[in-house]
């Protein structure tokens, strides 16, 4: 028994592992390859070189960024073979065609266009290079569709049947699709990711400009950056409460579990806000609460006396690890909440003209240039844990989806790969400082400059 | 309508169309990127980067694509096979993960002994990814145990001497392909030696392969009716002589990309005879793609996908390989 659940556990670290990597590097090119679209047209519009000098700045970023992305999104597509081949088996009908469009319909736009797009503007003219960055930037965002489609039909499962054996059929694709989530993940998901870039682009210019205030270029990505997430962040709150309102509906032990709400409040009493407390799982209760009285209505049902059902209207084994969710859930919204923070104060000091004058904006800036994605991560931290014990949710245990892998080599391999993307992380992180330590110049060359001399005429 | 078993062939047919393309497009990257790690001049090495720089990506995504045709096509193949070769394959994208970072982070490197460092890590991670295709590919058709649907073996399968050597075969062929491309893409000195090797190679992987199709021939009944059948080994035999004789002789033409297309004319003969050898089974011995099919509507919904979406990828794909075609001079980077 023992030697099967650590292998469960393994696996799901595998899991977590490789897709933690893979959401944030591709995140981070779904924002980028956005930002390089607005960035192109910019220059094509006004045809001013100081949007052409940081399109080829962040190009070169996203070049080296793209490429580990695509391949640590290549073990993904067999991670649910590898260590997840009875939930293959049973809902592969359902899954795997939503991942094979996502590769036809996306990754493809993607990676054809990316040659283009990062080496061949002196090939192709500008008009055309336009183009292939359109591609890339829509192609990413179909690729997340696709994606979180899949996502949402295992959190939300819509339109299927299941046969005799157990194994899920589709009945109706239109209702896998739009399942009652997934329209409301992909909004979530796609704000976040855009937000998490902004917020990365603001701390590497507040960088920059810390080194140099005067820095023109410096200067106006740090200004587009700001505005990103001065619009976005507000957004993302109305997003993530509408999201949130869906699981209530939907998953509600998951949205019971982020609150850690043990016990249903007395009618009328409103939900309490907990801004502290250590869920016990064993007792059932949580140690050193406090907590708001009522503030908890007020998100949850918008108003200051309902309740939501709670945990002990539940089966014991039907509800998710209770800590992990509920604080994965605080340490978002306070990042989130940062966010705005930063982007009003962005707003005055806009109007008061001291945005890139004021030293601790700037430092600010660059200690939260990683907040997006640290909140996108406990974001998925929340909706995945929050959706245990089951993959399928309400259908199929995650305990009845493993593989019939070996204990030692399922628990070898994650070690392997959390060694290996350290390294790759480490490295990848080094040389992302050591450009960005160079703010963007005048004059600034795409990646590879020589190559379009280099590869003759066809 | 068309009837369950021809939406299973066609399904399979797509299946097998990605990881052909797969084979030919991305074999050929590996087959450069193995070459690039023991090649010692810099300059040479730049070049061979660059031509594949552009494209490499993209050849890669057939990968992505053949994992997820498994999934969704036939799932229970999908969830036996994965298993079975668990560890070929993580080592597989491990490797495959090093390579995309020494390919793209290369010219990051402040000092040649570095950049030599790097691309040393280039051709080893080329070197593993091959050689894993191969181990895979060679337990596949070597057969995997399966009870109840579920994978029943230790694991440890691929460790013996038919995968193992099928993986010397892949990685031959492919260091046969890459020299072929090399051949196309360079000029002066680094195509005179992609030219030497090349012809060099030819031999050797042809006898590999001649071997590859004896030994098959005696690991289960079926393989060795099929591999005895003159309908298909006779216009195999055929297809593989024309192709070696057109590829020498492709040589003395001017159309550098010829040889390149002799030999993949040659993986294109040998897959056709690896997929009539297995046909019908998907993971021998047991599974078939008739058993381990997904429904007719997941099938169907795909299918579709695939028909109208392959061909305008097929375009664009073509059109970013078209840009980055001429000939490749490499300039002296001073890091270099």
């Amino acid at each position: 028994m023992e030697t099967i659940e650590s292998a469960l556990l393994a696996a799901r670290a595998q899991f977590a592992i490789t897709i933690s990597f893979h959401i944030v590097l591709a995140a981070f090119t779904i924002g980028m390859a956005n930002f390089l679209m607005v960035l192109e047209a910019l220059w094509l519009w006004r045809r001013e070189q100081i949007y052409l000098d940081i399109y080829r700045y962040w190009l070169r970023i996203f070049a080296l960024n793209v490429a580990i992305g695509t391949a640590s999104g290549l073990i993904l597509e067999y991670q649910f073979g590898l260590n997840w081949s009875r939930l293959s088996i049973k809902a592969g009908e359902i899954i795997g065609p939503l991942m094979f469009y996502e590769v036809m319909a996306a990754f493809f736009l993607e990676a054809g266009f990316l040659g283009i797009m990062l080496f061949g503007m002196k090939k192709v003219g500008p008009r055309l290079h336009f183009f292939a960055t359109c591609a890339v930037a829509v192609g990413s965002l179909i690729s997340a569709f696709w994606i979180l489609a899949a996502n949402s039909w295992m959190q939300t499962p819509a339109g299927y049947g299941i046969r005799p054996d157990g194994r899920f059929f589709a009945e109706d694709w239109w209702a896998i699709i739009f399942n009652p989530s997934s329209p409301y993940r992909f909004v979530h998901m796609t704000l976040a990711t855009l937000l998490g870039t902004a917020m990365f682009v603001a701390g590497a210019a507040a960088w920059q400009l810390l080194r140099n205030p005067e820095g023109p270029r410096a200067r106006l990505q740090f200004s587009m950056a700001l505005w990103v997430v001065a619009v976005l962040a507000p957004l993302q709150i109305v997003a993530g409460d509408l999201h949130g309102l869906n699981s209530l509906k939907l998953q509600p032990q998951k949205v019971a579990a982020i609150e850690a709400s043990w016990t249903r409040p007395t009618e009328g009493a409103g939900e309490p806000l907990r801004l502290f407390a250590i869920p016990d799982m064993g007792e059932r209760r949580n140690h050193f609460e406090l907590a708001i009285p009522r503030i908890g209505s007020l998100y949850l049902r918008h108003d200051l006396h309902s309740s939501i059902a709670a945990l002990d209207e539940f089966a014991q084994q039907d509800i998710p690890p209770v800590g992990i969710v509920f604080w994965a859930f605080r340490l978002m919204v306070g990042l989130g909440l940062m966010m705005l923070a930063l982007g009003v104060t962005s707003l005055f000091l806009r109007y008061k003209k001291r945005l890139y004058t004021l030293r601790w904006m700037l430092r600010c800036s660059v200690v939260m240039a990683p907040a997006g994605f640290v909140a996108m991560i406990s974001g998925w931290v929340v909706t995945e844990v929050g959706r245990q014990p089951f993959t399928v949710y309400g259908l199929l245990r995650t305990a009845e989806s493993a593989s019939s892998v070996s204990r030692q080599q399922v628990v070898a391999s994650t070690f392997s790969i959390l060694g290996c993307y350290v390294v790759v992380f480490g490295i990848g992180l080094w040389v992302l400082a050591r450009i960005l330590r160079k703010p963007a110049i005048d004059g600034e060359l795409e990646p590879q400059p020589t190559l379009a001399q280099e590869i003759g005429k066809s | 309508m068309l009837g369950v078993d021809w939406i299973i062939l066609l399904s399979g047919a797509a299946l097998a169309f990605s990881v052909l393309n797969y084979v030919l497009l991305d074999g050929t990257d590996l087959g450069v990127g193995m070459l690039m790690g023991v090649t010692h001049c810099p300059v040479q090495r730049r070049a061979m980067a660059l031509s594949i720089l552009p494209i490499w990506d993209a050849n890669e995504t057939w990968l992505v694509l053949g994992g997820g045709g498994l999934f969704a096509l036939f799932p229970m193949a999908y969830a036996v096979l994965l298993p079975a070769l668990y560890l070929p394959f993580i080592s597989m994208f491990m490797a495959l993960i090093v390579r995309a970072l020494a390919l793209e982070f290369r010219d990051q490197a402040s000092r040649s002994g570095i950049k030599r460092v790097i691309d040393r890590c280039l051709g080893v991670a080329s070197f593993i990814t091959s050689m894993s295709q191969g181990t895979v590919l060679g337990t596949l058709v070597q057969g995997v145990p399966v009870q109840d649907g579920r994978f029943a073996g230790s694991g440890w399968e691929w460790l013996s001497a038919f995968p193992l050597f099928c993986g010397g075969v892949l990685v031959v062929g492919y260091l046969w392909l890459g020299t072929c491309w090399l051949y196309w893409r360079t000029e002066n000195p680094l195509q005179h030696n992609a030219a030497r090797l090349a012809k060099l190679l030819s031999g050797p992987t042809l006898i590999l392969l001649a071997t590859l199709v004896v030994w098959t021939s005696t690991l289960a009944p079926q393989y060795a009716d099929r591999l005895t059948n003159l309908a298909i080994i006779a216009p195999v035999v055929a297809l593989t002589l024309i192709a070696s004789v057109l590829f020498f002789f492709s040589f003395r033409t001017r159309q550098d990309c010829a040889p390149l297309f002799c030999a993949l004319g040659v993986f294109v003969v040998g897959f056709a005879l690896m997929v009539a050898t297995l046909f019908p089974l998907i993971v021998p011995p047991d599974l078939t793609l008739l058993g381990t099919a997904s429904g007719q509507a997941s099938q169907q919904f795909m299918l579709i996908g695939f028909a109208l979406l392959m061909p305008v990828t097929l375009f664009y794909n073509t059109y970013g390989f078209k840009v980055f075609s001429g000939k490749i001079r490499a300039q002296k980077n001073d890091r270099d």
